[in-house]
């Protein structure tokens, strides 16, 4: 049997008195897309932040590739696992160039021909060179969400966490973003974990998920159940008619 | 039946150091006691159409319209006394997020009291008795409590019934709701839109709701008007959204992903200069 991207197991996070994820367990294949579904406080965001090492594990382990992280994270583990974030707005420092926020994560982890890669990673997002030396105040929200992506491919990572990637954007370029995601997906064999609250960018975008609600895990579905209603929990019901929109007589 | 609101040719535009931003470019409309849409992406000028007719139009942006009537009185010639007098008493707006909106260091109670004494004279007991009553009537179970919590000590959702609540007290006769759902929770959503929902049937008012999302405006509203660039580029009645001839309204609708229909990739907006003109 092949050695899962990521592991999780009974994994628990506590800030101070609250629980924000309890004994939560899951696996997801290499090349697989596997999705975080829930509202707010459910603890979805939590869960993928303890990936990246951004939560404090009360409890439980991760695995990646095989193997268990404790504690800091080494270099190599952030090469080889990257995040986008949500807000285009709050994740791109305001005083660098693009090309500046590219290099950045190059020198850290020492790549060579820095050169190449940027004007790489710049076209593999859909933007051009003529955007490498803008800051990110120049840019709409769309073309930042590139510039953030393209920052956590130019490590040539085998995962990413994708946290809500495109709920701060205007439907019309989601869907651009999406198709982008998809794209590099296929094109380097990508792991995606992607935590959204909006079921339908899941089930488009993700093999499998799981909705959680209050740091617990409802439910574990194939994207193939959204689809023809085959679910069991009446959370997860209630978050597919909510998605439908309003209905009047309701 | 006699309009409530009449908008023709609105401009709104911002003088920059790059030339002036023209944000709305000529938007009419009229408004009965009806639900009217207003939908389009960031920038198309939606937001700044609504603050038009609210007055809170940026100091520096000029408006400047052929008519701009709320029920007979002229909006664009009218002295800010006059405005402060509409302004959360006839004419009253939710704002989309609730934890930027209330003020953080009144508390709900306060606030709903507040409005009620700025446009009302009203002893301290009966403003307190109809801001509880307005409290109940946006679904709060325990308006007593509520009253007395500062808005950091709730949740979005009650949050933004609060700010309903503070809204609706003075009985307005229009209601502007700029993305008042957008920051909260699918289900919690549903919920403050049924609240919407009936209390503008209930009182009779007018609403223009403001929002991104297509499918949400057209399941709530009358009417919609899809807005591209600052213009009106298609008018529709909400039960025919799947009649809409305008490519940039199809393609709104497009590049949903939806649960049961799987594309790969998605259609993107193909946007044409000749929209914009």
């Amino acid at each position: 049997m092949t050695v899962p991207a990521l592991e999780i197991e009974r994994l628990s996070v506590t800030f101070e008195d609250f629980v924000a994820l309890k004994e939560v367990s899951l696996t997801v294949a290499p090349g697989e897309s596997f999705g975080l579904v829930g509202e707010s406080g459910s603890g979805k965001s939590t869960l993928l932040r303890a990936v990246a090492g951004l939560s404090p594990v009360s409890g439980g382990t991760i695995q990646v590739n095989g193997k268990t992280l404790d504690g800091r994270r080494s270099k190599e583990f952030y090469r080889q696992v990257q995040m986008v974030f949500q807000d285009p707005y709050g994740s791109l420092h305001p005083r660098q160039t693009v090309d500046r926020l590219l290099l950045e994560p190059l020198a850290i982890h020492g790549f060579a021909d820095t050169e190449r890669r940027i004007v790489r990673a710049l076209e593999e997002v859909g933007l051009g060179s003529g955007f490498r030396f803008r800051y990110s105040h120049q840019l709409s929200g769309g073309q930042r969400q590139r510039v953030a992506i393209a920052r956590a491919l130019i490590l040539e990572p085998s995962i990413l966490l994708l946290d809500e990637p495109t709920s701060a954007l205007d439907a019309s370029v989601q869907a651009e973003v999406l198709n982008l995601l998809e794209e590099v997906r296929a094109a380097r064999n990508l792991t995606f974990i992607m935590v959204s609250h909006d079921l339908a960018v899941v089930t488009h975008m993700c093999d499998r998920l799981m909705v959680m609600q209050h740091g617990r895990e409802v439910e574990l579905l194939a994207s193939a159940d959204l689809v023809s209603r085959n679910v069991s929990q009446d959370y997860t019901r209630n978050l597919l008619v909510a998605s439908e929109g309003f209905q009047r007589s309701a | 039946m006699s309009a409530l609101l009449e908008v023709e040719d609105l401009r709104v535009s911002f003088p920059t150091r790059t030339g002036v931003i023209e944000a709305v470019r000529g938007v009419s409309f009229t408004l009965g006691r009806e639900r009217l849409g207003i939908v389009g992406e960031s920038g198309s000028g939606k937001s700044q159409t609504g603050r038009a007719v609210m007055g809170l139009t940026a100091e520096h942006g000029q408006i400047s319209a052929k008519k701009l009537q709320f029920s007979g009185i002229d909006l664009i010639n009218i002295r800010k006394a006059e405005r402060r007098a509409l302004r959360g008493n006839r004419i009253a707006m939710i704002l989309q997020d609730p934890k930027y909106s209330l003020n953080p260091v009144m508390t709900i109670g306060r606030q709903i009291v507040e409005t009620l004494k700025t446009h009302e004279r009203i002893g301290r007991a009966a403003a307190r008795k109809r801001a509880l009553d307005m409290l109940a009537a946006v679904q709060i179970r325990d308006p007593e409590r509520v009253f007395d919590l500062y808005p950091h000590e709730v949740s979005g959702g009650m949050g933004q019934r609060a700010m309903i609540a503070m809204m609706l007290v003075a009985g307005p006769e229009l209601l502007i709701a700029d993305e008042p759902t957008s920051a909260l929770d699918v289900t919690v959503q549903l919920e403050v839109l049924g609240i919407l929902n009936r209390l503008v049937a209930d009182r009779g008012m007018g609403l223009i709701f403001i929002s991104h999302d297509l499918r949400l405006v057209s399941s709530f509203c009358d009417r919609v008007l899809v807005m591209y660039a600052g213009r009106i580029v298609e008018e529709l009645a909400a039960g025919q959204l799947a009649q809409a001839k305008h490519p940039y309204t199809q393609g709104l609708l497009n590049c949903m992903p939806r649960i049961d229909n799987d594309r790969h990739p998605l259609p993107v907006l193909d946007r044409r200069p000749e929209w914009a003109l």
